[in-house]
């Protein structure tokens, strides 16, 4: 039976707020894998530790949840600077970062066991339960918001990466540090900023999932496979491209789901990854 | 002479007498030690740290009373990291490192699996708490604490629309939406056959690989399918993701059934209520009448509120555990010894009194029969409401 487009129409709106966590969760992972050559596998880990703050900041300390924005994300950002400081103090190499990143997201995982309990988390606000019709579809504001903070932390870096000399010595850094450094860039500060970047997005993204899902710290390893396909189809260091990538697997899940059946909708996220990749290795 | 050979006689006598008493005297003080496994981190964590405050209630429970055969318990509980081999090694180092005395089951169907190759390996008795296809469980000496029956997808699913017939507002439509993890798939497929025997039609049928982030698509599909009932064949989260998601599109199905759902979350979620779902106790009258049931209730929900659990009632979970460990010291002391064959023959021929009622294990593959009632979430707690003699009092089942 063909579906109707009702169903059509919900199901590629919901790809594309799913896709724009995707986006959003794999953005500090691909400016740290493409510009500061770390495979930071501890930024879902970090995502979580942002998501359960979140959680004790709203339903302990009374506090909006988009307030907490302002708490996590800074807080997150000197996370993420002294992260990369004993990184580069120990001058970790890139296959060694994700050994060493996978040791921080147990010892992170352990950590949020240890003070929440492995038990289920939710976050009750009202904007859980806020939603805008469109005709006849329905947009929930929690998603709609990741959308929106996905795209403005995507484009915004982009812009800044692009048109500004803050940006340009930081391509430039990653293109060639050495070399860079010679035209007076301060490389070490750079990375330490962008580090400091990644995570505060992993933070604000932290925001995103205790806004929309219930938490369970195993979860965190439920979101690696998927986000790392978004960020390898975006292009590593591309900030439109785990956006891109991540809508567009969303959007092939959720047609997937709506047209054949669920239980195929893995397999796309993946069989997309080995076309790109079969596509580029072509060109090269 | 003969004084010196019979003094030194006497002191061979009294030495090798001593020397053999002392080792059974140290046994017979030393503690009984329990071994198992359970998935204290991993995905099914959530669930496993209930069976742990269980069983350290109970043994706490057990030793205050002098213990078993005399001697204090000790439990050895090891995390499992919620992976069926890691339970299999797990518990060849209990049987063969540790050399625990008694084996008891870890959570979950995969896991229980694992252990009980292992157990059968070494003739020893496993009794468990949540396995959830009787099928596979093919081991003589293997004993389930959960009373689902050795049919339980089509027992269940029976019970389920029994309750629903019995309101005597009929449903002929049906949408059997389900995860693909076993246990839940194995019901829900079940459910399917049932539902078709009974003259329901089926306008909806669809699987989900566990682990599935986006129910958006499947709640859609639902809203378009119309259908008067709804049976999610979800475990965990998954239930509550998937009634989120209907939510979020302005849709509650007119009645909707999860089979093995989070009960905290989704007695707590306004997108629940008036769901239904399985269980074998819940922290009301009739279930609390039982003496050792309800002083078991009162301590779970003070232990759990100080281990921080968000959810502090007891229900099937905590129960079926409590039962599993009712099973075990009942084979023991009725059989005063840890012999594993004395203990499983025992188990065979009798019956155990356990929380939930009395467990028999007589029938295929060891199980008994299937006590499951059926639930329903009723201004955001869980109340039984079928059978009717045992559901809690005055609730009976709502249908919008």
């Amino acid at each position: 039976m063909m579906p109707s487009p009702t169903l059509l129409g919900q199901a590629v709106l919901s790809g594309i707020f799913i896709g724009a966590l995707y986006g959003l969760l794999g953005l500090g992972l691909s400016l740290s894998w493409g510009m500061l050559r770390q495979i930071n596998l501890a930024h879902f880990a970090l995502a979580f530790l942002g998501a359960y703050l979140t959680y004790q900041l709203t339903s302990v300390g009374g506090l909006d949840p988009l307030l907490t924005l302002f708490i996590v994300a800074p807080a997150f950002f000197l996370f993420g600077v002294g992260m990369h400081a004993l990184l580069a103090r120990f001058a970790i190499t890139p296959f060694n970062s994700l050994l060493v990143t996978f040791g921080l997201t147990v010892i992170i995982e352990s950590l949020i066991q240890g003070i929440w309990t492995a038990d289920y988390r939710r976050m009750e606000t009202h904007y859980g339960t806020m939603k805008y019709k469109l005709g006849a579809f329905y947009i929930p504001f929690t998603e709609f918001l990741t959308l929106v903070m996905a795209a403005l932390l995507s484009i915004g870096t982009w812009a800044i990466l692009r048109h500004t000399d803050l940006g340009k010595a930081m391509r430039a850094a990653a293109e060639d540090g050495p070399i860079a450094a010679a035209f007076g860039v301060n490389e070490r500060r750079l990375a330490l900023m962008l580090s400091g970047f990644s995570a505060g997005c992993a933070g604000v993204a932290g925001v995103c999932l205790a806004l929309s899902y219930t938490l369970a710290p195993a979860q965190i390893y439920a979101w690696i496979g998927v986000v790392f396909a978004a960020v390898m189809i975006g292009g590593l260091g591309n900030p439109l491209g785990p956006l891109i990538a991540g809508a567009v697997i969303g959007i092939s899940e959720a047609l997937t789901m709506a047209v054949i059946a669920p239980a195929w909708a893995p397999l796309v996220s993946f069989s997309l990854l080995i076309l790109v990749l079969l596509v580029r290795g072509k060109r090269t | 002479m003969k004084l010196v050979t019979r003094l030194a006689g006497a002191a061979l006598g009294l030495l090798v007498g001593l020397g053999l008493a002392q080792p059974a005297n140290a046994q017979s003080t030393q503690p009984i030690r329990i071994g198992s496994t359970l998935a204290l981190t991993g995905p099914l964590s959530a669930t496993a740290l209930i069976h742990k405050l269980v069983g350290e209630i109970y043994v706490e429970q057990l030793n205050a009373k002098g213990g078993l055969l005399g001697r204090k318990v000790e439990w050895i509980v090891k995390d499992d990291q919620s992976k069926p081999d890691v339970a299999r090694t797990i518990y060849e180092q209990l049987i063969t490192v540790d050399k625990v005395d008694l084996l008891l089951g870890p959570y979950a169907t995969g896991n229980i699996v694992a252990a009980m190759g292992v157990a059968q390996r070494y003739n020893k008795i496993l009794v468990h708490h949540t396995l959830g296809i009787p099928n596979l469980a093919k081991y003589d000496m293997q004993f389930p604490a959960w009373s689902v029956g050795a049919n339980p997808e089509t027992t269940v699913p029976n019970t389920v629309f029994d309750a629903l017939a019995a309101t005597g507002k009929p449903m002929k439509t049906i949408a059997v939406v389900t995860s693909k993890f076993p246990s839940v798939f194995y019901m829900s497929e079940g459910a399917r056959a049932v539902a078709k025997q009974r003259g329901f039609q089926e306008v909806l049928f669809l699987e989900w690989e566990f682990g599935n982030r986006d129910y958006g698509p499947i709640a859609s599909r639902v809203k378009d399918a119309k259908p008067d009932f709804v049976w999610v064949g979800a475990i965990g989260l998954e239930g509550n993701m998937l009634a989120e998601a209907m939510k979020k599109i302005d849709y509650t199905p007119p009645m909707q059934f999860h089979m093995y759902p989070a009960p905290g979350p989704m007695a707590k979620s306004p997108d629940t209520q008036n769901a239904l779902a399985a269980s074998i106790f819940e922290q009301h009258a009739p279930f609390t009448s039982n003496a050792v049931a309800a002083e078991f209730v009162k301590i779970y929900n003070d232990r759990a509120a100080k281990a921080n659990l968000p959810d502090t009632a007891v229900e099937t979970q905590a129960a079926a555990s409590y039962s599993a460990w009712q099973v075990l010291t009942a084979a023991v002391n009725a059989t005063k010894g840890l012999d594993d064959k004395a203990m499983s023959d025992w188990l065979k021929k009798n019956q155990v009194d356990t929380i939930q009622g009395k467990l028999r294990f007589d029938r295929q593959n060891n199980f008994g029969d299937d006590l499951m009632k059926v639930k329903q979430v009723q201004n955001g707690q869980w109340v039984t409401v079928w059978p009717k003699d045992w559901a809690a009092p005055g609730a009976k089942l709502i249908v919008p």
